[in-house]
């Protein structure tokens, strides 16, 4: 599995606006890559540099090994899907798929029988003649991604080409495109914003915050070692708790936070002192009616939220901060209003270095001399 | 079932629709449709030879109209309309697309270029182009000053003035349904355009310019059927030489003191219109985009 697309060191500036600050990103060959972010994280305009709609500031950009910085988006070997798909309204869902064919100048029969399979492909024969508005959403993004595809692209960028459709359309095309994907072997590049969409499809997600790549790791890795606080709260629901690692043996951390201690796996790259921030899933949370070894925390019920196969129980510490608790319908409730225990097996605590945490580093140093 | 709708509608509103709109159309009957019938019954009257207008009925006007001599002024009418309009295309595409693609404060710069000349008077343009241009002007002057000519040359009282003159007035009338049809045209098209492998110029065939023939089809008939009954530019910069539709009309009703023979010129002038739009309409025009 070779390197295809590789960005090394790019920033874009637009003015005094940094959007994609030093980012360096490596695709792998045929790999399903996703750019996951909120809006304004830079995702589709890393994007938009790589299909050559935008130029970087700095850094450099490499497809199949070539520097293409300098080329334009008509001489690059990759392909787009758009978020509005730009449909040609003034041409046949025929003519938009050969487009591209026929600006390679392919031989007129050559072009038909490419179309035709294309479209049975993506489940559109018999649509020949008709205008992109005569299409419904759905098979309007069929015909953006076969418009694509057809000329075998070694690199596929899809900018958030889901996003316009209802969620039952979303979720049936998100199995297609994966579908696609692994049929052709194409390098997908993708940009969504939706966490789950990317946790379905994608080999591997970059998870973009303010212009910097947080974490490019798979789907799982990325749910159960978030690198980041960001990463943490961003994918999925978490409790996180930002205190300072008091002590570690063997591997276990225990770390003080305002509501008492608690303890966590840690690994080697956490130090005695340091501010750091544990995230633990609702569904990892634990509770007792005894006080645990080694976890101080105390809880009050506040509510039970009903979500079909699992309830969410709501609990709140003595400073306010409220956990969300997972329990399976039917196990054992406390009452509302009642004393808790919450804990965790240390294992399925993720522990973080707290970056935001720096500051009172530097203020500590400065006091300390 | 629009028809039905507007039917109803119009009968429930009678009433408001005689206040309000009443008044209006009862200016614009006496305004334009009375004058445009007192000229169609003038067009079919004759003199007598002080030239006074005789109310008796005679087609003579239109006889004497259908002389080579006419014809010859309506193919030239024809042709200035022709050549003018596709030159406001070719300097009125390139300009209308830069502005509508700039983006900013710029944008705004560009387009009061088009506007203002709009708010000066024509007649003082053209007049300002004729001292330009004249065997005096600056022009020559300066042609002069870089030895490029040794005698003055008159530049004025040519096809190609009046054509120039007739360009200069008309361009904006052709840049603004442009900008407007241009404007609408979706960026991302042009980016699937690049992205699929067309350059620049493929991209303009095949993506730009369909996309934006209204707006071109629509500023062509701005420019090409007023540009038939102008007749001051022809006038101040073509100095007879170039005589076109308009031209006659107003000798007719000036020197020549000849109002019926003009009332038949007039009426002509106006079918030739009507038979325009007629047909930009069935070409599938829309008539908003004239601002009609």
């Amino acid at each position: 599995m070779g390197t295809i697309v590789e960005m090394i060191g790019v920033n874009k500036r637009y003015g005094s606006n940094h959007v994609v600050k030093d980012l360096n990103l490596i695709v792998n060959e045929g790999e399903f890559l996703t750019l996951l972010g909120s809006s304004g994280c830079g995702k589709t305009t890393t994007l938009r540099m790589i299909a050559g709609f935008e130029e970087p500031t700095t850094g450099s950009i490499k497809v199949e090994g070539v520097p293409v910085e300098e080329k334009e988006p008509y001489e690059r070997n990759v392909n787009t899907v758009f978020q509005t798909y730009a449909l040609f309204p003034h041409k046949t869902i025929f003519d938009n798929i050969a487009y591209g064919l026929k600006m390679k100048k392919v031989p007129k029969e050559e072009i038909k029988k490419r179309v035709l399979e294309m479209m049975e492909m993506v489940q559109l024969t018999g649509f020949e003649k008709r205008y992109p508005s005569q299409l419904s959403g759905g098979q309007k993004q069929r015909v953006a991604i076969a418009r694509a595809l057809i000329n075998r692209p070694r690199v596929l960028l899809l900018d958030e080409p889901l996003g316009a459709l209802d969620l039952k359309l979303r979720k049936q095309m998100q199995l297609e495109l994966k579908r696609l994907q692994k049929k052709l072997n194409i390098t997908f590049i993708y940009v969504t914003h939706d966490q789950e969409e990317a946790l379905t499809m994608s080999d591997r997600i970059a998870i973009m915050h303010d212009g910097i790549v947080d974490q490019l790791d798979t789907p799982t890795e990325i749910y159960e070692h978030p690198t980041t606080r960001f990463v943490a709260t961003f994918i999925g629901e978490t409790n996180t708790y930002d205190g300072c690692v008091t002590s570690i043996t063997d591997g276990i951390a225990t770390i003080t936070l305002e509501n008492g201690a608690v303890k966590v796996k840690c690994d080697e790259s956490f130090s005695i002192l340091e501010y750091a921030t544990v995230s633990v899933r609702p569904e990892k949370m634990r509770f007792s009616r005894e006080p645990r070894e080694g976890f101080e925390l105390v809880a009050v019920v506040k509510d039970y939220i009903y979500v079909g196969s699992v309830l969410k129980c709501i609990v709140s510490l003595p400073n306010g901060n409220e956990l969300k608790i997972e329990r399976l319908a039917g196990q054992e409730l406390p009452e509302i209003g009642s004393r808790i225990f919450p804990y965790w097996e240390p294992e399925d605590a993720v522990l973080i270095h707290n970056d935001s945490y720096k500051i009172f580093k530097i203020l500590d140093e400065i006091k300390l001399a | 079932m629009d028809g039905n709708r507007s039917k109803h509608e119009f009968r429930s509103n009678t009433l408001p629709a005689i206040v309000t709109v009443g008044p209006v159309s009862l200016l614009l009957m006496f305004l334009v449709v009375a004058p445009l019938v007192f000229v169609a019954v003038m067009s079919f009257c004759g003199t007598d030879e002080y030239y006074n207008v005789v109310y008796n009925f005679t087609a003579e006007n239109y006889g004497r109209l259908l002389s080579v001599d006419y014809l010859k002024i309506y193919a030239r009418s024809l042709l200035i309309s022709l050549i003018t309009t596709l030159l406001c295309v070719l300097i009125g595409y390139p300009f209308a697309y830069i502005i509508a693609r700039t983006k900013s404060r710029k944008r705004q710069l560009l387009y009061m270029l088009v506007i203002i000349p709009f708010w000066t008077n024509s007649l003082i343009r053209i007049y300002g182009w004729r001292s330009f241009l004249g065997n005096s002007g600056w022009l020559v002057k300066a042609l002069q000053f870089l030895h490029i000519i040794q005698e003055p040359v008159d530049f004025l009282y040519k096809t190609g003035t009046t054509v120039l003159g007739m360009v200069y007035c008309f361009v904006p009338f052709m840049v603004l349904p442009l900008y407007t049809a241009i404007e609408k045209l979706d960026g991302s098209l042009l980016e699937a355009s690049s992205d699929l492998g067309a350059k620049p110029v493929r991209t303009l065939f095949e993506v730009i310019l369909p996309l934006t023939s209204g707006g071109i089809f629509s500023g062509c008939i701005m420019v090409f059927i007023p540009c038939l009954g102008y007749f001051f530019v022809s006038n101040i910069l073509g100095g007879g030489n170039t005589d076109m539709i308009g031209n006659l009309i107003e000798r007719q009703f000036k020197s020549a003191n000849n109002w019926p023979l003009g009332a038949a010129l007039s009426i002509i002038l106006i079918l030739l219109t009507l038979l325009l739009v007629k047909l930009y309409q069935r070409l599938g025009g829309d008539m908003e985009s004239l601002g009609v």
